[in-house]
C-alpha cells in the first residue's frame, strides 16, 4: 500500500527531558520520524520540551514548539496547527501517556486529529495491566500467577512471596519493586500505588532463577509482522531490562525454543492490537520446564528499539514512522543492501552485548541494589565477532570500575555484579545465579588470559577479543608494547545480513578478522569523538555537539567519522556521520579507527570530558588534534597554573589551595576563610563537591590522604553565570552569558538559568567580553570554551574555565539561533573570528529559561540542590521576560501546570530575525 | 590445537583449528546465515556434498536435542566455523564430521558470495597443496546425481487421515512430521518408486521432498513427477518444486551462491502477504514467459519460490522450518485441506 495521501501534517510528540528509563533513545528515534516524514512530504509539527536534543533543531521540522509537555499546551498546539495526525509512538512513555490524556480529554475528537502509529485501544490493552493480563491468557499464552490491586486492602493474603510490584502506566518499572516479605510487599504496593497515574499496580510472582527475552517486533498495516532482533539479558530475571546486561541475538535458546518465542510475540502484539510500526514483547523463560511467560509490551518505540536499530543495522524508528503513515515492510528499501526489502529479519555474524552504566555514587542515600525500577542512567554497546570481545568491549565503554571488590556478592543482582562474576571466573570460584552459557564465557575469558601468559601470544588474545589493557596487564609491558605486536583490526559492517549482501552503509566495528572490501576516502577525514554512555553530567547535550559538528565537517567538504559506544544516541545513527564506528571511547579504540582512516585531525572537545580525557594520549603518539586544545586543558585543569594565569591577566579568582588530608584543607580553610568549596581534582559534574561552613563540615567531606582536593573561598550569594565563547586562539566572542536563577554554589548543571540575565548590565557584559578575550589569549584556545563565574557586588570572579563544548550549548544556540558548534569547528580548522561573519554581539531571539529535571523520585536525596550534580536532564521555554519563560519552564519540568503561554515556532523566531 | 586449512577451488586459503573428526573432507563451499539451529541444519540432507559455513560466528552455544536431528546423523561434508563450544566439535567428530573453527567465515562468506559461481573445497589437517588438489578431484554438483544413497528403502506410515505419498529423496524428518500434525496420514515412499507404485498406496495427494543435487540430473523423479500430474495433486518442497517445474517443462538453474538461512522474505502473492522463510537451495525454477503460474517470490532477488496449477503446488523454501520461523507452516494445512476437498 502506498503511503496515506489523506494525511499532510503530522504532529510528533518529543518525550521531554532526560530521565532515568527515557534517555536520548527518543531523540534518535523522532529525529529519524521526522527526517523520513518531511522526506516524504509531510508538514512535521514538534513539540518537545527539551533543548538539547537534536530533533529540536528547527532545520528537522517544520513547526517546531519548545513548549511544555502537558495535555493542555498539546491541545493548543494541535488547535493552532490543526495537524492531520498525531504519532505518538516515538516519544517513549511520556507521548503514549499524552496522547492517552489528549483521548481522554476529548481534544483529539474536538480537533478532528487522529492517532497513527498506535491507537487508543491498542495502547490502553498493552498499558493496562488487567487488560492485558486477559488478552494474553484469551490468546493462549501464559502470564505470572499475579493480582491486579487498587488498594492495600487488595492484596490477595495467599499470594506467593517473593513478588514483583509493577505498577500501570509508569516509565522505567518506577514506583515497582521486588518483596521479599509480606511487610515489603504492603510498602512497595503503596509506593506503588502512589506512583501510577490510574492507581493501579500488578502484583505478580517473581518468577526467581528464570531467563529473560525480549523481541522487537514490526509490524505493518497489512498484518506483515517480523522480528528486528532478540534481545536476551544476561542477568536472571528480577532485574530491570533497563538495568541489566543485555546481548543480541539470544545466544541461550535452542532454535525451536526461539521459535515458540517469535511466534509467541506475534500472537501478543496481534492480539493488543498494534496496527503499524515497533514495539516490543518481553517473555520469561525456564529452562527446566521449558514455560514460557508474557511479562509485558511496549506498543511503541522503546529503549530496546533503539539498542535492537543499533545492534542490527535496522532503522526501527525510521520504518515505524513510515509504516505508520501507511506504508507496508516490502515496499520499504533495506537501506543497507540498497536491493533487498526492509520485509526480513536481520541476520547478524557478530555479536551486541550492552552494560548498562550506573550513578550510584552520586546518591549515597540509595542502597545500590538492583530490582524492577530502573536505576541505569545509560549504556554502552559493545560489537564484536565473539561474545567475549562484545562483552569486554561494552565493560571497557562503560567507562566505570568498581569502588570495592566483594567477590562474595556476585551472586546478587548489584551494579558491580559482572564485574564481581568475572574476576570470580579468574579465581576460579563458582558463578552462581546465571545461565551455564554466560558463564561459560566468563570462563573461557578467564582462559584466555591464562594462555596468553603462557603463551605471550598476543594476536591472538586481540582476535579472542581481549582489550589492549588487559593483555599488557597480564603480559606485564605497556598498551603502547601491546600495539607494537599487534596487527590493526579490520573494519567491518554492520550489515544486517551477515555479509550474504554487498552493505551500503557506513556503519562499521572493529575485530580481528579481515577487513571488508572498501572504496577509499575521496577526501580529508575527520574523527569526531563522542561522550560514550550518558551519566549524570555528560549526557545527551555532547552528543549534541558531536552530531553538530559531523553536520559541519561534512558541509566543509570533508569526511566525518564518528566514534561512540552510545547506543541510544543520533551520533551512533549511521545516517548522521559519513562513516560510523560503534566502539568504546578509549585510547585503543580511538588509535585504531586512526589507523584505519588516517584523519587530518580528532576533535576531542565536543563529547565532554571522556574524549577530552584522551588528548594527551592521542597527541603523545603522533595523533592531531584539531583545535589546538592541550595547553588549555592542562590549564584549565591544573589549577596552580590557571591560577597564575588568571593573576597574570588581572582577572579575580577565588583564593584556594590543594590540600592532601584534612590538616592541609584546615590550614587552607583558616588562611581564606570559610565557607569553602571542597572538590577532588578531575571530576565531572561536580562528583563529591561539598560547601563546608566550619571545620567540622570539613572533616567529614574530606577524603582520606592520597587523594588531593581544591580548596576555594566559597563565594556566598554571588550570581552565577555560565559564558560560552567562540574563539580563535586572539579573539573571543560571546555566545551567550546565561544566569543562574540558584546563588553560586549549585553546581551549574543542577541550576536554572535564564537568558537575558537580569543582572547582565551592558558594563557585566562588556566585562566578561574583555575576560573572554583575555583568557582566549592567555589559554590560546582555538573553536570553543566555557567559563563559569560568579558576580558578586559588582565584581566578576573566574570559578573555572573548561576547553571544551559545555553542557550549556544546546541551550544558548536554541536561545540565539547561532549555530555555536558549526562555527566552532571552522575556529577548529583554522579560521579566524573575522571570518565567520558574526553580529557584533549576540542577542537571544526572545526570554529564555531552562530548568533542571531530578531523579528525585528514584533516589530520595536526588532534589537537593548542591555542588554535585545529580539532574539528569533539563527543559526550556520562552517568554516575553525572563519572568514569564521561567515560569512556562518551571511547567515544562513538570512542576506546576500553569505558567506562560504558548509562544512561537523556532521557524517563526527565525523568520523574524530576518 | 590441530592445525588446519580450508582452500577453495580459486585458490584461496583460511587457516583453521580442527575440532571434528580427522582428515580431509571436500565439497562445494555454502554458507548459511541462520543464527541457530545448528544440528537441524548439519543433518538436513540437501547439504550432502556440501561444506557447510555458518556465518553466525558463535556455534553450539546450547546442547544438541537428538530429537530434533532431520537425518539419523551429519549429512554435509564438513562443518566450518568462527568460534565452536567443545561439546559441538566433540559430537561432530563422533559422527566422523570433519570441522574446523578459528575460521574467518565473514570473510569467506564474502568470497564465496562475491564468487559468482559455486566454489568447490576441501579442509581438514593437511597442507594446501593437498586440499587444493581435493578440492579441485571434488566433481562439481551441477549435472550430476549424487552417489549417496539416502531416504527410506521402506515405505514408512505416520499419522491418521487422508493419505499422502511423500518421495523421499533426501527429505528431512521434520517434513512427515508437520504434515502428518495437519491431520493426514503419510506414507514416506523410496524416492525410486514409479508413479504406477505410488498410486497403488491410493494417496489423496503425492507430496515431493527436499534432498540435494541438481534437480535437472535426477531424470527418473522428473518422469515419476510428470505421470503422477493429473492423477493426483501434486505438492513439492524445494528440490520437490524444481522436479515439479521440471515435469512441468520449466527449466531450473544454479543461482550463484544459493538462499541459505532463515531470514528470506518471500511475498505470498494471493495473500498479499510477506513470509519470513526457511531456505537451502542453490538452483531455482525459471518459469518467465510460461503460462505457470507464479505463486511466491523472493523479496530479495525476484526469484520464483512458489508455483500452483490445476492439480499442483510447490514452494521452494521450507514450511517445515526446522531451523527457522514458523511463518510458511500453513502449507501444510493447504495440503491436508486439498486432500479433504477429494478431487484433483
Amino acid at each position: 500500500m502506498p503511503k496515506r495521501e489523506d494525511l499532510k501534517s503530522i504532529l510528533i510528540i518529543g518525550s521531554g527531558p532526560i530521565r532515568i528509563g527515557q534517555a536520548c533513545e527518543f531523540d534518535y528515534s523522532g529525529a529519524q520520524a521526522c527526517r523520513v516524514l518531511r522526506r516524504e512530504g509531510y508538514r512535521v509539527i514538534l513539540v518537545n520540551s527539551n533543548p538539547a536534543t537534536i530533533m529540536t533543531d528547527p532545520e528537522w521540522a517544520d513547526a517546531t514548539y519548545l513548549e511544555p509537555l502537558d495535555v493542555e499546551t498539546l491541545a493548543e498546539i494541535i488547535a493552532k496547527e490543526r495537524p492531520d495526525a498525531v504519532l505518538p509512538t516515538l516519544g517513549g512513555q511520556t507521548a503514549l501517556n499524552l496522547a492517552m490524556e489528549l483521548h481522554a480529554s476529548g481534544d483529539l475528537d474536538r480537533l478532528g486529529t487522529e492517532l497513527i502509529g498506535a491507537n487508543v485501544e491498542a495502547i490502553r490493552k498493552a498499558e493496562d495491566r488487567e487488560l492485558f493480563r486477559d488478552i494474553v491468557i484469551a490468546a493462549g499464552l501464559h502470564v505470572p500467577t499475579s493480582a491486579i490491586v487498587d488498594s492495600l486492602h487488595g492484596i490477595p493474603d495467599d499470594f506467593p512471596i517473593p513478588a514483583i510490584v509493577r505498577p500501570a502506566f509508569t516509565l522505567g518499572g518506577f514506583g515497582g519493586g521486588i518483596a521479599y516479605t509480606r511487610a515489603e510487599l504492603e510498602t512497595i504496593v503503596a509506593h506503588g500505588l502512589e506512583a501510577s497515574p490510574v492507581k493501579q499496580v500488578l502484583v505478580e510472582r517473581f518468577l526467581g532463577g528464570w531467563q529473560e527475552h525480549e523481541l522487537e517486533v514490526m509490524s505493518d498495516c497489512a498484518g506483515n509482522c517480523v522480528i528486528v532482533c532478540s534481545i536476551e539479558n544476561l542477568d536472571p530475571m528480577g532485574v530491570h531490562t533497563g538495568d541489566s546486561w543485555t546481548v543480541a541475538p539470544q545466544q541461550s535458546l535452542p532454535d525451536y525454543e526461539y521459535q515458540r518465542l517469535r511466534e509467541a510475540a506475534f500472537t501478543t502484539a496481534r492480539a493488543v492490537g498494534v496496527v503499524t510500526g515497533g514495539a516490543n514483547v518481553q517473555f520469561g523463560y525456564d529452562p527446566a520446564t521449558r514455560d514460557i511467560v508474557v511479562i509485558e509490551m511496549n506498543p511503541r518505540v522503546s529503549r530496546s528499539s533503539a539498542l535492537a536499530s543499533k545492534a542490527t543495522g535496522f532503522p526501527i524508528a525510521k520504518l515505524a514512522a513510515l509504516l505508520a503513515v501507511g506504508y507496508t515492510l516490502e515496499e520499504l528499501p533495506n537501506d543497507i543492501t540498497g536491493k533487498t526489502t526492509a520485509a526480513f529479519e536481520p541476520a547478524l555474524d557478530y555479536v551486541a552485548v550492552k552494560a548498562p552504566r550506573f550513578d550510584f555514587a552520586k546518591f549515597p542515600k540509595t542502597t545500590p541494589r538492583l530490582g524492577s525500577e530502573m536505576r541505569a542512567v545509560g549504556e554502552s554497546l559493545g560489537l564484536g565477532r565473539t561474545f567475549p570481545e562484545a562483552f569486554l568491549k561494552a565493560l571497557e565503554g562503560r567507562e566505570s570500575v568498581p569502588a570495592t571488590w566483594d567477590l562474595e556478592r556476585r551472586g546478587e543482582p548489584i551494579p558491580e555484579r559482572w564485574d564481581y562474576l568475572l574476576e570470580a571466573a579468574r579465581q576460579g570460584l563458582d558463578l552462581p545465579g546465571i545461565h551455564e552459557y554466560f558463564a561459560d564465557e566468563l570462563k573461557s575469558i578467564a582462559a584466555a588470559e591464562h594462555e596468553l601468559a603462557l603463551s605471550g601470544d598476543i594476536p591472538a588474545a586481540k582476535r579472542f577479543g581481549l582489550p589492549d589493557r588487559r593483555v599488557a596487564e597480564v603480559l606485564h609491558i605497556t598498551t603502547d608494547e601491546v600495539r607494537a605486536r599487534r596487527p590493526i583490526p579490520g573494519r567491518l559492517a554492520v550489515d544486517s545480513c551477515a555479509a550474504e549482501f554487498e552493505a551500503k552503509t557506513p556503519y562499521f566495528y572493529l575485530s580481528y578478522e579481515a577487513e571488508d572490501d572498501f572504496e577509499g576516502a575521496a577526501k580529508e577525514r575527520i574523527l569526531v569523538l563522542g561522550s560514550g554512555p550518558n551519566r549524570i553530567g555528560q549526557g545527551i547535550e555532547f552528543d549534541y555537539c558531536c552530531v553538530h559538528a559531523v553536520q559541519a565537517f561534512r558541509e566543509l567538504g570533508y569526511e566525518a567519522i564518528m566514534l561512540n559506544s552510545n547506543p541510544e544516541t543520533v551520533s551512533t545513527d549511521y545516517d548522521t556521520s559519513d562513516r560510523l564506528y560503534l566502539e568504546p571511547v578509549t585510547l585503543e579504540r580511538v588509535l585504531d579507527v586512526c589507523a584505519i582512516e588516517q584523519p587530518k585531525g580528532v576533535v576531542v572537545q565536543l563529547g565532554g570530558q571522556t574524549p577530552l580525557a584522551l588528548a594527551h594520549g592521542l597527541a603523545e603518539r603522533g595523533i592531531p588534534l584539531l583545535g589546538n586544545p592541550l595547553g588549555a586543558i592542562d590549564l584549565a585543569e591544573d589549577r596552580g597554573k590557571f591560577g597564575t594565569l588568571v593573576e597574570q591577566l588581572g582577572l579575580k579568582v577565588p583564593a584556594w589551595g590543594i590540600a592532601d588530608g584534612f590538616d592541609e584543607a584546615k590550614a587552607i580553610a583558616d588562611r581564606i576563610g570559610y565557607p569553602v568549596l571542597v572538590r577532588p581534582s578531575f571530576v565531572i559534574g561536580g562528583r563529591g563537591m561539598r560547601i563546608c561552613q566550619n571545620e567540622a563540615e570539613l572533616a567529614v567531606a574530606m577524603p582520606g590522604t592520597g587523594a588531593t582536593c581544591l580548596i576555594d573561598q566559597f563565594l556566598q550569594n554571588a550570581i552565577e553565570l555560565d559564558v560560552d565563547i567562540l574563539c580563535d586562539g586572539e579573539n573571543a566572542w560571546v555566545a551567550g552569558i546565561l544566569e543562574h536563577v540558584e546563588p553560586a554554589g549549585v553546581h551549574s548543571g543542577d541550576s536554572a538559568c535564564v537568558i537575558p540575565g537580569p543582572s547582565i548590565t551592558e558594563a557585566v557584559e562588556l566585562r566578561v567580553r574583555e575576560m573572554a578575550t583575555a583568557l582566549t589569549r592567555g589559554l590560546d584556545a582555538r573553536g570553543l570554551f566555557n567559563l563559569q563565574l560568579a558576580l558578586k557586588d559588582g565584581e566578576l570572579w573566574v570559578i573555572e574555565a573548561n576547553p571544551r563544548a559545555s553542557r550549556t550549548v544546546p541551550f544558548i544556540a536554541k536561545a540565539t539561533g547561532i549555530p555555536i558548534i558549526d562555527l566552532a569547528c571552522r575556529l577548529m580548522l583554522g579560521e579566524k573570528l573575522e571570518a565567520l561573519d558574526l553580529p557584533e554581539r549576540a542577542k537571544p531571539t526572545r526570554a529564555w529559561a531552562k530548568e533542571a529535571v531530578f531523579p528525585a523520585e528514584r533516589f530520595p536525596e536526588a532534589a537537593d540542590r548542591s555542588p554535585e550534580m545529580k539532574s539528569t536532564g533539563e527543559v526550556m521555554a520562552g517568554g516575553d521576560t525572563v519572568v514569564e519563560a521561567y515560569a512556562r519552564a518551571l511547567r515544562a519540568a513538570g512542576r506546576s501546570r500553569h505558567g506562560g503561554k504558548l509562544g512561537p515556532t523556532l521557524q517563526e523566531i527565525a523568520a523574524a530575525q530576518h | 590445537m590441530r592445525n588446519a586449512h580450508l582452500v577453495l577451488e580459486d585458490g584461496a586459503v583460511f587457516t583453521a583449528v580442527a575440532v571434528g573428526a580427522p582428515g580431509i573432507a571436500a565439497g562445494e563451499a555454502c554458507f548459511t546465515t541462520s543464527m541457530a539451529g545448528y544440528e537441524e541444519s548439519v543433518t538436513d540432507p540437501s547439504y550432502i556434498a556440501q561444506v557447510l559455513v555458518f556465518s553466525y560466528p558463535l556455534i553450539g552455544n546450547y546442547a544438541i536435542d537428538e530429537s530434533r536431528l532431520e537425518a539419523d546423523t551429519v549429512q554435509c561434508e564438513a562443518v566450518v566455523m568462527r568460534r565452536a563450544r567443545p561439546h559441538f566439535g566433540k559430537w561432530l567428530a563422533e559422527h566422523g564430521v570433519v570441522a574446523i573453527e578459528e575460521v574467518d567465515t565473514r570473510r569467506l562468506v564474502r568470497h564465496i558470495r562475491d564468487a559468482g559461481a559455486p566454489l568447490r573445497c576441501a579442509l581438514g589437517e593437511a597442507d594446501v597443496d593437498t586440499l587444493l588438489a581435493r578440492a579441485l578431484a571434488e566433481p562439481p554438483i551441477d549435472g550430476r546425481p549424487l552417489a549417496r544413497h539416502i531416504g527410506v528403502d521402506e515405505p514408512v506410515f505416520m499419522g491418521s487421515g487422508p493419505r499422502v505419498a511423500l518421495i523421499d529423496l533426501g527429505c528431512k524428518r521434520s517434513i512427515p512430521k508437520r504434515l502428518a500434525m495437519a491431520g493426514v496420514e503419510v506414507v514416506v515412499v523410496p524416492g525410486d518408486w514409479s508413479a504406477d507404485a505410488i498410486m497403488e498406496l491410493k494417496p489423496s495427494a503425492v507430496l515431493v521432498g527436499n534432498g540435494p543435487g541438481d534437480p535437472a540430473a535426477l531424470t527418473g523423479a522428473i518422469a515419476t513427477t510428470r505421470e503422477l500430474l493429473g492423477r493426483t495433486p501434486v505438492f513439492g518442497i524445494c528440490l520437490g518444486h524444481q522436479l515439479l517445474g521440471l515435469a512441468l517443462g520449466l527449466e531450473t538453474y544454479k543461482l550463484p551462491f544459493g538462499h541459505r538461512g532463515a531470514n528470506h522474505p518471500v511475498k505470498d502473492i494471493d495473500r498479499g502477504r510477506v513470509l519470513v522463510t526457511v531456505q537451502n537451495h542453490g538452483y531455482a525454477v525459471r518459469a518467465e514467459g510460461t503460462d505457470v503460474r507464479v505463486t511466491h517470490v523472493s523479496l530479495n532477488d525476484g526469484t520464483v519460490e512458489g508455483i500452483a496449477g490445476d492439480g499442483f503446488a510447490s514452494v521452494q523454501f521450507h514450511p517445515e522450518a526446522a531451523p527457522g520461523p514458523l511463518d510458511a507452516l500453513p502449507f501444510f494445512d493447504t495440503i491436508a485441506e486439498r486432500c479433504r476437498s477429494a478431487k484433483i
